[in-house]
């Protein structure tokens, strides 16, 4: 059972690894969203650093977001995915090493890439420590979470928007608790409380998600 | 005597039982209505503090609960329907999604229309207006996901499963949400401000209540009928009907 997860991982890794450039486009898109705010708003270093905490977490949301797509469509695409749902190891199981592949590829580089941006919103610097924590912990949910929109969407035309109508909405508990830690370290605040929110949203979500996106699957690809 | 509980769990026992049921619901919906309006708009007094402009919570309330209660009816049905794999259940969730849908918004506008006279502004991200929007969204996102998909019954299992996962979140979104909003704003507007109602205004509040549940359940019968005659196009039970009607 250990083996076939972590084959699963594996291999979503070294394809991700073969295909480096769709990595690329997240931190991109990532980069750039967050590049566009200071042009829209104004360069006063006093505003920048009131609105960071919620323009970076936005943007890692939304780059999180348009990846998710990809998670599934691939292996839906070539079979491989009917393979994983009539294997004798528990599909959930498979399900989470797909989601953890899809966090390391999509998920990580942007909570690696965030503090330098946070530089460039003026951040202090025991900010942008709370903000790499907030991200590190917020993100797995983030991808959970996704999952189960990306597993549902499967195949269904349009489903690159409709992901988002279906993903957003619940993704606000996280953005509240991850926006709400920076901005708790900003007002000389502890960011504790919020930090463990968030980790008690990806726990639930570890446990929960990857059933959930195991029934969607075997609804979609049925 | 014993009591077959599925015989009403086909489209074809149902659908002359929905038929002969909206009549009642609807009369009552109207009855219910009439009377609450006239409680609301003529016996109830003035409030001495807001006027007049108050008299909209008795859309404004019952429309708010009833956008959350249909929210948890559609997921039971939702989710009774992936447990038992039953065709009905799917659809009565389906036909109560548009008028839980309208219900949010209704709930949403007549807040705004009362916010502007009162708090000076149409919008204010207060916790209850946050989390009813995010309903909203909820409600859009599943009939979103459940008309892109052709094929009915994935349509209804993964709509189903969408309902389930938002019943999950629901709670979480609403706790957070409050959370968010007494960290941001102090308590210059506290929504929960109706210390004592007077009964008339709490009998005209219910009355409408009553009537809006009502009427949900009328608009809900009869949107089923339309989903059941849709997809059981093929059944003989439609031909013989539509062969009737002629």
């Amino acid at each position: 059972m250990n083996e076939a997860w972590i084959i699963v991982l594996k291999r979503d890794l070294l394809l991700a690894f073969r295909r480096r450039s769709d990595v690329a486009t997240t931190l991109f898109f990532f980069l750039i969203v967050s590049s566009l705010f200071p042009l829209g708003i104004g360069p006063e270093a006093a505003v920048l650093s009131s609105i960071a905490p919620g323009v970076l977490w936005v943007a890692a949301l939304l780059a999180g977001m348009i990846s998710l797509t990809r998670l599934f469509a691939a292996d839906f695409a070539d079979g491989s995915l009917e393979q994983m749902l009539i294997a004798p190891q528990p599909l959930a199981l498979l399900v989470l090493a797909k989601i953890l592949a899809h966090w390391i590829v999509c998920g990580l580089p942007v909570v690696l890439l965030a503090p330098l941006i946070g530089l460039q919103y003026a951040l202090p610097n025991e900010s942008l420590l709370v903000l790499v924590w907030s991200l590190l912990l917020g993100t797995p949910a983030l991808s959970l979470i996704g999952a189960i929109g990306a597993a549902l969407t499967l195949g269904v035309r349009g489903s690159g928007l409709l992901v988002a109508l279906l993903v957003l909405p619940l993704y606000i508990p996280v953005l509240i608790f991850g926006a709400g830690a920076v901005a708790a370290s900003q007002h000389g605040m502890s960011a504790q409380a919020h930090l463990s929110l968030l980790a008690a949203c990806s726990i639930l979500a570890l446990v929960l998600a990857p059933l959930a996106t195991a029934a969607a699957l075997r609804i979609s690809v049925e | 005597m014993k009591i077959n509980w599925f015989k009403y769990s086909s489209p074809q026992t149902f659908y002359p039982l929905a038929g002969k049921m909206i009549p009642w619901f609807a009369w009552l919906a109207t009855i219910l209505a009439i009377a609450g309006l006239y409680i609301s708009f003529v016996i109830a007094p003035t409030d001495f503090q807001q006027g007049e402009a108050y008299r909209i919570i008795f859309v404004h309330v019952p429309a708010a609960w009833m956008s959350m209660v249909i929210y948890i009816v559609m997921a039971a049905w939702a989710g009774l329907g992936l447990a038992l794999n039953a065709r009905l259940s799917a659809m009565m969730a389906q036909a109560l999604a548009p008028t839980g849908a309208i219900f949010t918004l209704l709930a949403l506008v007549t807040g705004s229309l009362w916010g502007k006279p009162m708090w000076g502004a149409w919008w204010v991200w207060d916790a209850r207006l946050t989390s009813e929007l995010i309903l909203l969204f909820l409600y859009l996102g599943f009939i979103a996901l459940q008309s892109s998909i052709d094929d009915p019954r994935r349509a209804d299992r993964a709509g189903a499963l969408l309902a389930l996962v938002g019943v999950v979140n629901v709670p979480i979104i609403y706790f957070s949400v409050k959370w968010w909003n007494t960290l941001h704003q102090g308590s210059s507007i506290n929504m929960g401000a109706a210390p004592k109602m007077a009964a008339t205004m709490l009998l005209g509040m219910l009355l409408m209540a009553l009537a809006f549940w009502m009427y949900t359940v009328a608009v809900g019968l009869m949107r089923v009928r339309c989903i059941m005659l849709e997809r059981e196009r093929s059944a003989d039970w439609v031909k013989a009907l539509s062969l009737g009607a002629k």
